[in-house]
């Protein structure tokens, strides 16, 4: 197992790179792979090619940071579901269980109809904070209905959490918003790459990054709840403090992402129980694995949310859905004959 | 005069309330190392509740409990998880494990990121296996094993801890009479300390000793034949029983008749 190390990740890293190529040259406008590869050239070590500098701008400026936004979110949303399914020990725990998705829009929603500056970055801001308000909402519900930590009673309270925080939404946006309005927010709440530029890459990457290595290196603890909080515990984890640390390093990583596109869905479900039945439940493959997966995952779908329908751009959290519920279906079908 | 041994475990007026009802109340209990003793006491006596106050997955709500002379509360996780495995009824997963893998976990806490999983790890997962004979089972998914087969690799996984104690929670529970027999017979051959709670009474006689809790209470402890005396299982259990002599080895055996 060792011995194919290298192999693997030399495979990952030409697959991501592959798909990172794909979605920078595939879109409205196809560009050749060679073009692309001057532009990066030429931004990267002073090439010098003789490109476009419309070509190039679009490439640089727009093709390129959405597509590796969409790569670090599909990381960063399959490792959460990763951590929080086995955490949680329930297959349907996903970013979405703990409401962090319904906090971020109303806090994108209401800080978008306050109409404070500038409307991009503060929705991006109040979706930060709706989603943590979200997930501490969440917590002390669950907490307050079990103190010995019940896991069903957090998935309950995430359930909770998220009706009520869809139902601020709506309310809000019923009450204040125009028209115009009401259908940029729901363009936002679908999943919506088309505003990312340098900025959120350098935050994205990052976080999607840092988040997988402290994952990684929880990997034994969290092979340690294959059966359970009270047998991770007689395993020698300090369960407490790793569910604190790995829940909310899930929570960060979301907020940041759903505050980058809006809320997308069925990455963190599909993509790590895809890669279970492929690979078992082992962490020490299964992160690195859900990583790369839900890159890979979320730049597709963004290469199809750009080229499905002609001249317009279908908000990515649909087709995710689009492609992520039919296999999700097909995924539970193959478990029940898997065990 | 020597000083007395340490106790590998033991436990100092503890108590346990939940949701306002008293679970367990004032036990006092010193475990000898070396020793197999059993724990019995009718359904809610408290018997779960007390292996996982000594496994200190719980905090007790009054009273102490020591491992190897030191408060368990200021024992590290990992080094309580290196003296003492616990094995929880019905411990269970939906994750399509393979039995190898899922007793590779009792070496969790003996690795580390400098002290990875070794050809040693492994040598002693499949022994703990061959202990509880699921050697053979070791590819086998988790899904795919009866309830017996999953009992002996919670057994198994508890032993790939090598721990100095185990604590086994009424661990014959779904086995067949042949693994039954076989399961306490191994565990009593064990070089471990063991604290095994049991239903059945005629398995505790064959223990070193005997815990009789009732209500949260220890209302009896020593040897089999002196605690499980005919009064005292008509005043805990409700029972009466009388003891009959096996022909075959002069074994004593317990028979049992409602009130």
């Amino acid at each position: 197992m060792t011995s194919r190390l290298p192999f693997t990740a030399v495979a990952a890293v030409a697959a991501l790179l592959t798909a990172l190529l794909a979605g920078t040259a595939i879109g409205e406008s196809n560009l050749s792979p060679s073009l692309v590869g001057q532009v990066l050239a030429n931004h990267l070590w002073q090439a010098g090619y003789a490109v476009d500098p419309i070509d190039a701008g679009i490439v640089w400026n727009y093709r390129l940071t959405r597509t590796l936004v969409a790569a670090a979110c599909g990381a960063g949303l399959a490792t959460c579901g990763v951590i929080l399914q086995a955490l949680l020990r329930n297959p349907l725990a996903e970013p979405y269980l703990l409401g962090l998705s319904a906090g971020a829009s109303t806090g994108a929603v209401l800080v978008g109809l306050l109409g404070l500056g500038s409307m991009a970055l503060n929705m991006s801001a109040g979706a930060f904070i709706g989603a943590l308000a979200a997930f501490a909402l969440v917590l002390v519900l669950a907490r307050a209905a079990s103190p010995a930590g019940n896991n069903a009673q957090v998935i309950l309270a995430g359930i909770a959490g998220s009706q009520l925080f869809n139902a601020l939404t709506a309310f809000l946006i019923t009450k204040s918003a125009t028209a115009e309005q009401a259908r940029g927010i729901l363009f936002w709440l679908l999943g919506n790459l088309s505003g990312v530029r340098w900025p959120s890459v350098w935050l994205a990457v990052p976080v999607a990054v840092l988040g997988l290595l402290v994952c990684l290196w929880h990997r034994r603890a969290l092979d340690a709840f294959t059966f359970g909080a009270d047998s991770a515990a007689s395993l020698g984890i300090p369960v407490r403090r790793t569910q604190l640390l790995l829940i909310s390093c899930a929570a960060l990583v979301t907020a940041v992402m759903v505050s980058i596109v809006g809320a997308i869905g069925f990455v963190g479900l599909v993509i790590p129980h895809a890669l279970r039945l492929l690979l078992g439940p082992g962490h020490g493959r299964l992160l690195p694995a859900s990583a790369l997966g839900g890159a890979l995952f979320l730049v597709a779908a963004d290469i199809l949310s750009r080229t499905l329908i002609a001249g317009q751009v279908i908000p990515v959290g649909v087709v995710t859905a689009l492609i992520g519920a039919p296999v999700f279906a097909l995924i539970l079908v193959a478990r029940r004959g898997h065990s | 005069m020597a000083p007395a041994p340490i106790a590998p475990l033991s436990c100092q007026g503890l108590g346990l309330d939940l949701a306002g009802n008293t679970v367990l109340d004032a036990l006092d209990l010193t475990v000898h190392a070396g020793e197999t003793l059993a724990i019995v006491g009718p359904n809610g006596s408290g018997k779960s509740s007390l292996l996982k106050l000594l496994a200190g997955l719980r905090k007790p709500t009054r009273g102490s409990v020591h491992l190897m002379g030191q408060p368990l509360a200021q024992v590290p996780r990992r080094q309580i998880a290196q003296a003492l495995a616990l094995v929880e009824q019905q411990a269970d997963t939906l994750d399509a494990i393979r039995v190898f893998d899922a007793v590779a976990l009792g070496r969790t806490p003996w690795l580390s990121a400098l002290a990875p999983f070794c050809a040693n790890d492994r040598a002693i997962v499949e022994q703990a296996l061959a202990d509880v004979d699921a050697l053979h089972l070791r590819g086998r998914l988790w899904g795919a094993l009866s309830g017996g087969e999953r009992q002996r690799v919670h057994i198994a996984r508890a032993l790939a801890q090598q721990p100095r104690l185990l604590l086994l929670d009424e661990p014959t529970n779904h086995l067949d009479i042949q693994h039954q027999l076989s399961l306490l017979h191994q565990v009593q051959a064990l070089q471990v300390t063991t604290v095994v709670a049991l239903h059945d009474l005629n398995q505790a006689l064959t223990c070193h000793r005997v815990a009789v809790l009732d209500k949260g209470r220890l209302v009896a402890l020593g040897k089999p034949l002196e605690v499980l005396t005919p009064q005292r299982l008509l005043d805990t259990f409700g029972v009466h029983a009388h003891y009959l002599t096996d022909p075959y080895d002069g074994a004593r055996i317990l028979r049992f008749r409602a009130p």
